[in-house]
């Protein structure tokens, strides 16, 4: 066990965790986007901003990718912090004025309105589309193209996303709700990824509940008998 | 050739290149480094070539292709040995001249020297010029002498020496010990303790080990770490092999720019002697140690100059950087311990050891010890590349080695360290250059890009333009570099086009703080100093152009006006000319002063270029 202080508090945490999730378990509030315990931190959104000192020494760094050590003393709620996830929020406000989860959150830190020529982009670029079709799925459909402001995500050449099962994993984990899914018939389409994949029909009840492409990839990976995805898992 | 396999060996070799060699044979050295060869350097090597040839006394007299010797401003360069005479912006038809005059009479041709700006005084020998005369060209020097294709021009100036002392009277620990004692830090910007970061990857648990050579040199206007590897690809090569034995490394990469192609080439055909005479590959001069070298070609982007996004792009991963708080020195490459440095450092390396931890600390400043290379360009006199001890001021770069700014204008500020670094003012002039100092003013070493700027300079205009540099370098992984480098630029860009409000210098220091403080590496970090900096020394430039809609040095196209003074108009007839936009009215040989028409003009300055007279104004 590692033992070491949020806000002066003492907190413990396992060897390898990052401070992040110690200190949502812990009760403290701090904003994020781009983190989601199923996969890897990987710190592009900078919001979990948290100020650690160490040795002496204090620097300002993502909790979700410091990984925790034994005595450090994290601070989630210095000026500094405040004002750097302040104009954070601020600038992710401005990429997508639209979004309502961008606006609540800027609104909690008090950000209301944005000094900066206002963009209409929906993806706040936090990766985590990518990195659940990767990590989770294995079906790495999806990928950052570009670099600097041109940067963006894609299915590979910006044409259909072929190795992608229509899961929907990414829709789920979008903190943006940017990945739309729709249902139509036999057909499933994500498409923001321009795939569409037939789906297969519940030997029970009749429903189509899953794309065939999927429960094969699936059938395969677990190295499952033939016949084991004909029910759907309400009538298994 | 056969594989050198002892130190003796290496020395029974030398004997026998040196005594093959007379070192008051006349030797031409022509430079063929980039700069050189943007000015025509090879038809002049070839002319050169025919004239010898033509004379039949090519046996008796060398012609040599070299690297840079760093005086761009003036090449094509020769220089003829060993009476080490220069000769500047050669032409191939002078050749002959150059051929039947100095090499056969002895005696030198005034026009081909170089002329003291000030005095006019026409001066022959190299190391007299003013330019070379205030180096100190320990690491560079040997690019005039060497052909970097000839691995038998590396030993007989006594190259892989160090590393035969090293590998077989040395201990690793001794080298790490004599590099830390040395004061060495890392030529690619951050300035650490090389010592120090060797000895941590030496301690690193593992089995295997790396070294990288950076050499993804990305700053616009620097081009010092190319020059040295397409000058003389063997010292960096010689620092690696001892690098990486002191590490126990067994193998290395060289991450170079695919737009430095000469610098591969070389390095390539320096690879290759170097295996093929045993100083690479298994058991180097018979000590046992195995060490090999592949070459990385980077496409293009600066981040990858980034340790942890070099690693990354080696793997074949988009070059984004990782946090580092494993550092890479115990996880890099391939998650294995690597340690990397940039081409100026490894290729101190030799020097330290061959003349020891005394003669280099005697070197530079108490913090920053031997010499730094920088790439001195932009309003200064002599462009080019110079070798300088640390602790050298400003002043003495830009004035006693630059020769001052062009045309006599007034020096108004130098750009230090690249495009994340910052603009030192003339009131900094007297500033001795070392990683502190420059850090403490708010800008930073860099790896040794020195941009002049004179009086017709707008520092919002070089803010900016670094900035959209900076945009489109940044990897765009961090939402406050990517975001924060984008609205700087849209803030600056404003400013520049008079649509600047109160408020703005706020704003930017808003994201100069986020993009600094919330960034990741060292990209977002260092991002904020053309602004910061700028802000800091010239204040006074920015409210100009918010509050007075007015662009003090006369550059911004929305803010300026161009006017012809009628008293000073000779009539003449050359802005009308150069005009794109028939803009101009007025007839030569009329009586009435020639007069720009506002509607028309797009302030495009092309007739402030043209006029002799000085007769058009900004206003």
């Amino acid at each position: 066990m590692i033992r070491f202080t949020i806000d002066g508090q003492e907190v413990q945490a396992e060897k390898g965790q990052t401070i992040l999730p110690v200190a949502l378990d812990a009760g403290f509030e701090i904003p994020h986007l781009c983190y989601n315990e199923s996969v890897k931190p990987y710190g592009a959104c900078r919001l979990c901003l948290v100020e650690v000192r160490k040795a002496g020494r204090t620097r300002m760094t993502t909790s979700c990718t410091y990984p925790v050590t034994e005595g450090i003393e994290v601070s989630t709620q210095t000026e500094g912090v405040l004002r750097a996830r302040r104009l954070i929020i601020e600038l992710v406000l401005a990429m997508c004025p639209g979004d309502d989860a961008i606006r609540e959150m800027a609104s909690e830190l008090g950000v209301e309105d944005v000094r900066f020529e206002k963009e209409d982009k929906d993806c706040i670029l936090c990766g985590l589309c990518a990195r659940v079709c990767d990590e989770i799925v294995g079906a790495n459909a999806i990928h950052f193209a570009r670099k600097g402001s041109h940067r963006e995500m894609i299915p590979p050449f910006e044409k259909e996303a072929t190795t992608c099962i229509a899961c929907g994993a990414c829709v789920t984990v979008c903190p943006v709700d940017v990945i739309g899914m729709r249902e139509d018939g036999e057909e499933r389409t994500i498409t923001r990824w321009k795939r569409t994949l037939k789906m297969k029909q519940c030997k029970v009840c009749g429903n189509y509940f899953a794309p065939w492409f999927q429960l094969e990839k699936f059938r395969q990976t677990a190295n499952l008998p033939k016949g084991s995805f004909d029910v759907c898992p309400s009538c298994r | 050739m056969k594989r050198i396999s002892s130190p003796e060996g290496l020395e029974t070799e030398r004997k026998r290149i040196l005594s093959a060699r007379d070192p008051n044979k006349p030797c031409i050295t022509v430079c063929t480094g980039t700069g050189c060869h943007a000015a025509g350097c090879y038809p002049v090597a070839e002319a050169f070539r025919e004239v010898l040839k033509k004379n039949g006394i090519a046996g008796r007299i060398d012609l040599r292709n070299t690297g840079c010797h760093g005086f761009c401003e003036k090449g094509p360069l020769v220089v003829v040995h060993p009476q080490k005479i220069l000769y500047q912006r050669v032409k191939p038809e002078d050749a002959e001249e150059v051929v039947s005059k100095t090499i056969q009479k002895g005696k030198t041709i005034e026009r081909l020297l170089y002329e003291h700006p000030a005095s006019g005084e026409r001066i022959a020998r190299e190391d007299e010029v003013p330019f070379y005369k205030r180096q100190r060209r320990t690491i560079f020097g040997d690019n005039g002498n060497i052909d970097p294709a000839s691995i038998e021009d590396y030993l007989a100036i006594g190259g892989y020496k160090a590393l035969a002392t090293a590998l077989l009277s040395m201990k690793p620990v001794d080298i790490i010990e004599q590099v830390k004692e040395s004061g060495l830090r890392g030529r690619g910007g951050g300035g650490f303790p090389a010592g120090q970061k060797w000895e941590s990857c030496r301690n690193a648990a593992g089995d295997k080990r790396y070294v990288i050579c950076n050499a993804d040199e990305g700053d616009p206007g620097a081009y010092m770490d190319r020059s040295l590897l397409e000058g003389n690809p063997h010292s960096v090569l010689e620092g690696m092999i001892i690098g990486a034995y002191a590490i126990g490394a067994s193998e290395g990469y060289v991450y170079v720019r695919n737009e430095y192609p000469l610098a591969v080439k070389n390095l390539r055909i320096a690879l290759d002697q170097a295996t093929e005479w045993g100083f690479l590959g298994g058991d180097i001069l018979g000590s046992g140690f195995d060490f090999s070298v592949k070459i990385n070609r980077g496409g293009g982007a600066f981040v990858c100059g980034e340790s942890t996004a070099m690693m990354a792009s080696i793997e074949g991963y988009s070059g984004e950087p990782r946090p580092k708080h494993i550092h890479t020195v115990e996880s890099g490459l391939y998650d294995k311990p690597t340690n990397l440095n940039n081409v100026e450092t490894w290729a101190n390396v030799p020097h330290i050891i061959n003349q020891g931890t005394e003669w280099y600390r005697r070197i530079g400043t108490d913090g920053s010890k031997g010499t730094k290379i920088f790439s001195l360009v932009g309003k200064v006199n002599n462009t080019g590349l110079v070798e300088v001890p640390m602790g050298i001021t400003l002043r003495e770069i830009i004035y006693d080695i630059g020769g001052g700014i062009i045309g006599g204008k007034r020096f108004k500020a130098v750009q230090t360290g690249g495009p994340s670094g910052g603009c030192v003012p003339e009131s900094l002039l007297d500033l001795p250059v070392d990683f502190d100092r420059l850090t403490e003013v708010g800008s930073m070493m860099g790896s040794g890009g020195m941009i002049v700027m004179d009086e017709n300079t707008c520092m919002v205009d070089v803010a900016k333009y670094f900035m959209n540099f900076l945009k489109e370098e940044s990897c765009g992984k961090c939402t406050s570099c990517r975001e924060g480098t984008k609205r700087m630029y849209e803030v600056l860009n404003r400013i520049t086009e008079g649509l600047g409000q109160d408020g703005d210098i706020e704003l930017l220091e808003d994201l100069a703080f986020v993009t600094a403080e919330a960034s990741l590496c060292a990209l977002g970090g260092t991002a904020p100093n053309p602004v910061l900096s700028t802000i800091r020394y010239f204040r006074d430039e920015y409210e100009a152009h918010i509050r007075d809609k007015r662009c003090p040095a006369g550059v911004c196209k929305a803010l300026i006006t161009y006017r012809i003074a009628p008293d000073r108009c000779t009539i003449c007839g050359r802005c009308q000319k150069a005009c794109p936009s028939q803009a101009i009215e007025g007839k030569v040989k009329s009586k009435k002063p020639f007069k720009i028409l506002p509607e028309k003009c797009i302030r495009c300055g092309m007739c402030y270029e043209a006029c002799k007279f000085d007769a058009i104004e900004v206003v």
